[in-house]
């Protein structure tokens, strides 16, 4: 077996353009970044504060959608061919994805774009988030529309490789990387119904006047139908990087391919129904419905402590492989000099702190003291911000090789712009989540007001938004590094020899010890269906029978929607 | 399936903190009584808020004053519309040692309502009235903020709660 690249020109190209892609938003969304790091502090403003929200909304749709996606389908690409060794079934159509994505992301950036100039009315300043009534134009939403089903054929693609797999290996347990891929793709379909409800039915015809109003609660119930779970779908391709490619790394071998299929299992039942989580301080959903979603996120807490188990377990079987010895001192025979291994490590221990506030979070109560302050950027800065961003920057290190035929640049670089980024986001994240506690809010251009004083227990709030700044410089120079080096390494700047193929190593525990129930995927997904049902049809039928599919002032303009309300009315007011 | 002996104390020992983190919460709930924002306030025209029935007789528009309007012993109650970029009224005044039921509901976009140092903290959707309860037992002065986006001018929307000491208490008692 030769390197990916040589095996799977053609699928090689896809994954390399979905990279390319992620690393462009990444760039963008992170220099957006460093401008609101900078502003909102007081350090720097060299934009107006109305300007801010644009900024605002490039830095939250870059990264959270188009870089994180980006990088999530070329690395399922690459897990797919490589681990059914297979080639796609037809590269047209897996090309056809990338296209239908790339047209998204040009359409809403466009619509986003506008919002910097004053030439032409349009503009997308509606956050990531982009709740009614607040109204973006409808390039946003129809590029918004346009990339998630080009990540719905992608999932097709992959499902039609297992297919055909499947009837050239009968019998044959589904190999992990792939098992990974379907389930995270099972648990996307069911997520973003909420969202595509809400564009296409209710923000699109609205932005186009055929509507005259929204139901604000229904729209954004939809969307964190679909903005929690999303969180997953970042995560998931993290999850199976810490479960293939960092035991590799650290020497060693997963611990348990059977757990591995089970965490993955799990995140297909329970990401979804959580959502109103998020809407725990919204008024028009009763106290139960609340309290249900707060139990089910307090159980998806489970498949996160067991993946904390099994990387500790996998990078301690690895480092005493290389030699290491003792309770602790095995810590130090693991590779710290390989910026992949490092930066997935960092990574890890991150997402632990992250995991705490994120516990905080979820306790319903305790949330109103954090609910919309800095707290919560603070929180995601540290799961999507360091664990999913600086282990997709670490994997790139040795991902790139397989997918480029060229070597790294410079393994020293890349250990330092792995370090780098660690070291800004302690500064940034920590100091986001103190003056958050101190009731500082978050997306906000200019947090000094003239009535409202912020304290924080220890230091001073000066002290702190000093280290938020830093931390935002410190993230900006290892965002550059990483990407010259990325640049570098891509055109073989160097001209180094070809890298040798990488050969992930079995399971110490192997898939023949897993239960044949957990190949039953139509099994998870029925159940997954079964408890969104159960959460979500009762918040959403009391929601629309009280204000309607439109809110109280619509009027709907458009003939063929009034009878597709007159259909669908009656099924649901069944609310109680 | 073969589980290390580690991994399973791991499981149990997870399963029991994940536990132990519903059953606080429920406690918070059940025992200490904070109550979460929820359904109780209904719905609302957001073109005809002033109208809206708090109970018989009395209207959002009755009680979007200044001054806590009193309901009995040390119940008080105030109206309060989010609108870009400003809270109306703005001060609010509140007895001290008061209950004080807040009903905050927007004619324009979503808004946020928090109380800086607090946790009197809601969300505020049009179409929607927001009902919470708060009391209010030392004299003092709070600011509040908008903290949900709201488009260009986000930033300067803020008010003022202030707690009067029952001897200066003014309004309505």
């Amino acid at each position: 077996m030769g390197l990916f690249v040589d095996d799977y020109p053609d699928e090689a190209w896809v994954v390399r353009a979905a990279l390319a892609s992620s690393f462009l938003a990444l760039l963008i969304g992170g220099l957006m970044g460093t401008i609101q790091a900078l502003h909102r502090t007081g350090f720097l403003q060299v934009i107006e504060n109305s300007t801010y929200y644009t900024v605002l909304t490039l830095h939250g749709v870059s990264l959270v959608i188009l870089f994180t996606i980006f990088f999530l389908v070329g690395f399922y690409q690459w897990a797919i061919t490589d681990s059914l060794q297979r080639p796609s079934e037809n590269i047209r159509l897996t090309k056809a994805w990338y296209g239908l994505m790339v047209l998204g992301t040009l359409m809403a950036s466009i619509a986003i774009l506008g919002g910097f100039t004053d030439v032409t009315d349009m503009s997308a300043d509606v956050l990531f988030t982009f709740y009614a009534p607040l109204e973006a134009h409808p390039l946003f939403y129809l590029g918004l529309a346009t990339f998630i089903i080009g990540t719905w054929v992608a999932g097709f693609d992959w499902f039609r490789s297992w297919w055909a797999w499947r009837k050239d290996n009968p019998g044959e347990r589904t190999p992990l990387r792939t098992f990974m891929v379907l389930t995270t793709m099972l648990m996307w379909y069911l997520a973003t119904i909420g969202v595509a409800v809400a564009v296409i039915f209710f923000l699109l015809p609205w932005s186009l006047g055929l509507v005259d109003s929204v139901n604000a609660l229904l729209t954004r119930t939809l969307f964190w139908f679909f903005g929690h779970p999303v969180v997953y779908f970042w995560l998931m391709p993290v999850y199976m990087m810490w479960y293939v490619i960092l035991p590799k790394l650290s020497g060693g071998r997963l611990f348990s391919d059977p757990l591995a299929r089970i965490v993955f299992v799990l995140f297909l039942i329970l990401s979804v129904p959580t959502g109103i989580h998020h809407q725990y301080l919204d008024p028009g959903i009763a106290e139960g419905f609340k309290y249900l979603a707060m139990t089910n996120t307090m159980f998806l807490l489970l498949p996160s402590l067991l993946t904390a188990f099994t990387v500790v377990a996998s990078m301690e079987h690895g480092a005493r492989q290389r030699g290491g010895t003792g309770y602790f001192r095995w810590l130090t025979a693991l590779p710290w000099d390989k910026p992949a291994f490092t930066g997935m490590a960092l990574a890890g221990l991150m997402f632990a702190a992250a995991g705490f506030s994120g516990m905080v979070n979820a306790g319903m109560n305790l949330n109103y003291l954090v609910h919309n302050t800095m707290w919560v950027p603070g929180h995601f800065h540290l799961t999507v911000g360091t664990a999913v961003a600086l282990t997709f920057m670490a994997v790139t290190y040795w991902f790139l090789p397989q997918i480029t035929g060229n070597k790294v640049f410079s393994k020293r670089l890349g250990l330092w712009q792995v370090v780098l980024w660690f070291v800004g986001m302690v500064f940034m994240a920590n100091a986001m989540h103190r003056v958050g506690l101190g009731g500082e809010p978050r997306r906000t251009a200019d947090p000094f007001y003239d009535g409202v004083v912020f304290d924080t227990a220890l230091g001073s709030i000066s002290e702190l938004h000093f280290q938020i700044a830093l931390g935002g410089v410190l993230l900006t120079v290892s965002l550059l590094m990483f990407i010259a080096h990325v640049a570098l390494t891509w055109f073989d700047v160097a001209n180094r020899s070809t890298p040798e193929p990488e050969v992930l190593p079995p399971a110490l525990s192997g898939p023949e010890h897993a239960p044949a129930v957990l190949e039953n995927l139509r099994l998870w997904t029925g159940i997954a269906i079964v408890l969104i049902v159960l959460t979500y049809t009762l918040p959403l039928a009391s929601i629309i029978s009280s204000s309607g599919f439109f809110g109280q002032a619509g009027t709907i303009v458009a003939g063929m929607l009034d009878l597709v309300i007159t259909v669908a009315q009656p099924l649901l007011e069944v609310g109680p | 399936m073969e589980i290390h002996r580690y991994e399973k104390l791991w499981f149990v020992v997870s399963m029991l903190l994940i536990i132990g983190f519903i059953a606080t919460i429920t406690y918070g709930a059940v025992g200490a009584g904070i109550q979460m924002v929820d359904d109780e306030g209904g719905t609302v025209d957001p073109d005809n808020i002033g109208d809206y029935e708090i109970r018989d007789g009395v209207t959002f528009e009755d009680l979007q004053e200044p001054q806590a309007q009193h309901v009995e012993g040390n119940e008080y109650e105030v109206a309060i519309q989010a609108i870009q970029f400003a809270f109306i009224p703005n001060p609010v005044e509140v007895p001290e040692n008061s209950e004080v039921t807040m009903y905050i509901t927007s004619p324009d976009v979503i808004h946020g309502y928090k109380l800086a140092g607090t946790n009197v903290n809601t969300m505020v959707i049009p179409g929607e009235m927001t009902e919470i309860t708060v009391e209010f037992d030392e004299p003092g002065e709070y600011g509040a903020v908008c903290n949900e986006f709201c488009g260009a001018g986000h930033e300067e929307m803020e008010g003022i709660l202030r707690v009067v000491p029952e001897d200066e208490w003014e309004g309505d008692a």
